[in-house]
């Protein structure tokens, strides 16, 4: 329970569907000092305090499990060193496959419990992972890198509903948390400043900004980590393009560290290679399948042909995309079944 | 149901509450002149009588505080600041102190100029013995541990300090040991409501009347004009109420519970041989059993024996309920993998067998999860 209105409501439904729930908050921040004072997100005193009270009204035990640790191992430190090695990791999906569905789950089942609810949105229909009704609020991408084993154990209550039902459903039991804000930013970055906290993390790393057609240096740059794959602003290259048009980045090299750019055309791919595949939504294929992909957390299902072999997942999409960035999730979907997912390593 | 933690808060008694609710029915302001006013004052004086009676201090000792927090909070800060004043700028404190008299503590160090000497406990939690300079202002060391229920030297201690003043928080001693403020030759005295069978919100801190205290609420001068802020009159009829049961009876429950308490014990070791008892096994609150249970956690423990209806504590400080090591067996010389393994089992006047037995049913089971949990990072 963070605190937040979805997980109060997923624990009032759990209690209505006759199981015996305990709630449970996680303390995520390391030193207790800044979860006194807190970071806005997810683990804020306030927001501790809010989880309680939804317990309070709900009769059922409350308690703070502290996996500030193996948060900081498992997702903080991981996410700085994954964009020191030039990709973009989703936090939350880490979180989700080390904390939420791991390192809590496997406590609770060892303490005797047979589940995890949360208020994650999204529906598991016979042990298969399903989009949430609502689109807005979908959240099966950062959870279909969930496995079998731990799909089993979890329990998400609120898929077949629209985040407004779950709110006024949060009104109507009595819970104050029923018009609290959604969190939106990284959790564990207090001020939502991404750049600033890397920075401070990974230190200054002056590089160049190479041109992708012509190889010249173009500029230079503080940090490879501070750039995205399909970033247009904040190159601050003193020299236009030859044809005049916006130059994007298309590639991170962490080991020369080099930003390479190029024009939006370059940024399009068609192919995209994963690794770490899961694969929850029925058998294993054992020849390319036609089914749909999404390539980021707020991303549009592209129709796509879909291989796996192994730990591997290989991707040929249908439409070129733009911006496909290494360190993220593709989950490949039949309409709203979740079918797996591979932490992409190339796109070209 | 099985209410194993009595040192956190323990039953009101039926006559304290009794007590309570009776006055609570009454209208008047203790420092109001009139009719109705006399009468409240009438029932503060006479609960404070009955208070210093009952533990060897005169009536206008009696400070009557907002609890423990609040005694232990002016003793350590008012002593330092009027000795402070002669020069004095030392602060012995014992390294197992309650947080409410150690974070005063550092609080005076970090924004008072005080220089703090925390004195060390040996493994059973006893304060070793020490040595006082002439720069020391304040001794401070609890009567009772409240986590492993060890029971500290008060009469070495008092030796040791040689004229310089003592503060002692006897939160956890009143009812439990034989407490006599003029006899322990302590200059503070910490004793609070709900620990005893009062209500909660009400405390005391007996201080001597030749002690300077300066104080920490500045008002209407209530209490000595060390303490400011109404009193509150039902609150303290029933502390005093009380106080003067727990004492009538301390002889007689601490045989009682001195029995109980050895019959958990050798009941916990019966069924998990592997728990380690700690604190001074002789020298104890007839009321504690502490263990640490190997290879599990403290909290896995609680949660696991709350859902059976057993209420124990880990007996550790807690931030927004984050279990931090106990500081207590850290410096009783734990490693922190073995201070969050640990729990406390507390009696108290409701306390009987059934409870025991309830505790010793539940246990083995609770033990094995929490071992298959494991410590958690």
């Amino acid at each position: 329970m963070s605190g937040g209105v979805d997980s109060a409501v997923a624990a009032a439904r759990a209690v209505d569907a006759g199981f015996d729930v305990t709630g449970v908050h996680l303390a995520l921040a390391r030193n207790p000092a800044s979860h006194r004072t807190g970071a806005r997100g997810c683990c804020t005193i306030e927001d501790s305090r809010d989880a309680r009270r939804a317990a309070d009204v709900l009769g059922i035990p409350f308690y703070v499990w502290d996996m500030a640790e193996r948060f900081h191992e498992d997702v903080i430190e991981d996410f700085v060193s994954e964009y020191a090695a030039g990709r973009t990791p989703n936090p939350c999906l880490r979180c989700n496959e080390k904390i939420k569905f791991s390192a809590v789950l496997d406590r609770a089942l060892a303490l005797g419990f047979d589940a995890v609810v949360t208020g994650h949105h999204a529906r598991l229909i016979d042990g298969q992972l399903r989009r949430s009704v609502d689109s807005a609020k979908d959240q099966s991408y950062v959870l279909a890198v969930l496995t079998r084993q731990q799909l089993d154990g979890s329990v998400f209550p609120l898929g077949d509903s629209t985040k407004e039902q779950v709110r006024a459903e949060a009104a109507q039991r009595g819970l104050g948390v029923a018009d609290k804000p959604d969190s939106h930013d990284i959790c564990f970055i207090a001020d939502g400043d991404t750049q600033k906290f890397l920075r401070e993390r990974l230190g200054e790393a002056p590089g160049d900004i190479v041109d992708a057609a012509s190889g010249e240096v173009l500029g230079k740059h503080d940090g490879a980590y501070g750039f995205t794959i399909g970033q247009r602003k904040g190159l601050a290259l003193t020299r236009p393009a030859p044809d005049g048009r916006p130059r994007y980045v298309l590639s991170i090299t962490p080991v020369s560290n080099i930003v390479t750019v190029g024009s939006a055309a370059c940024l399009n791919v068609s192919t995209v290679e994963g690794v770490k595949t899961v694969w929850t939504g029925g058998p294993r294929p054992d020849g390319p399948i036609e089914c749909e992909v999404q390539v980021r957390a707020h991303g549009r299902p592209i129709p796509a042909v879909v291989s796996v072999e192994d730990d591997r997942m290989s991707v040929h999409l249908r439409q070129p995309e733009r911006g496909i960035a290494a360190g993220q999730a593709v989950v490949a979907y039949q309409r709203d079944l979740v079918l797996g997912s591979a932490t992409i390593t190339r796109a070209s | 149901m099985a209410y194993l933690d009595h040192a956190a808060t323990t039953p009101i008694l039926a006559s304290a509450l009794d007590a309570y609710v009776q006055t609570a029915r009454e209208v008047g302001n203790a420092s109001s002149l009139h009719g109705p006013g006399r009468c409240a004052r009438k029932r503060v004086e006479e609960s404070r009588e009955r208070i210093a009676a009952a533990l060897g201090a005169r009536p206008s000792e009696v400070i009557f505080t907002g609890g423990g927090t609040e005694s232990d909070n002016l003793a350590v800060k008012g002593i330092f600041w009027a000795r402070r004043r002669q020069g004095f700028k030392r602060v012995l404190a014992s390294a197992v102190e309650h947080h409410a008299v150690m974070d005063a503590v550092q609080w005076l160090a970090d924004h008072e100029g005080a220089e703090v000497t925390w004195l060390p406990v040996d493994e059973v939690g006893r304060v070793m013995p020490f040595e006082v300079d002439d720069d020391v202002a304040l001794v401070t060391v609890m009567w009772a541990n409240n986590e492993v229920g060890t029971l500290q030297p008060i009469d070495e201690i008092v030796a040791a300090a040689g004229g310089v003043p003592v503060h002692t928080d006897a939160v956890q001693a009143v009812g439990h040991v034989p407490v006599n403020f003029s006899a322990s030759g302590v200059s503070a005295l910490t004793i609070t409501g709900h620990k005893l069978g009062g209500p909660q919100g009400v405390g005391a801190l007996l201080l001597g009347r030749d002690v300077e205290c300066t104080p920490l609420l500045h008002g209407g001068g209530q209490e000595r004009d060390v303490r400011s802020g109404t009193l509150d009159v039902p609150a303290i009829v029933a502390f005093a109420t009380a106080v003067e049961h727990v004492v009538k009876q301390q002889q007689h429950e601490l045989e009682r519970l001195s029995r109980l308490r050895d019959e958990l014990i050798k009941r916990v070791i019966e069924v998990i041989p592997e728990a380690i008892l700690n604190g001074d096994p002789q020298d104890r609150l007839a009321t504690n059993a502490h263990f640490s249970f190997p290879g599990c956690e403290g909290d896995a423990l609680l949660l696991l024996l709350d859902a059976q209806q057993i209420s124990v504590s880990t007996g550790s400080a807690c931030n927004a309920g984050v279990a931090q090591p106990s500081h207590v067996l850290l410096a009783m010389g734990a490693d922190p993998v073995t201070a969050r393994s640990s729990l406390r089992f507390t009696l108290g006047h409701t306390s009987s067998a059934d409870d025991i037995d309830a505790l010793v049913a539940a246990l083995p089971g609770a033990v094995e999860r929490a071992r298959r949990a494991g410590i958690s990072r």
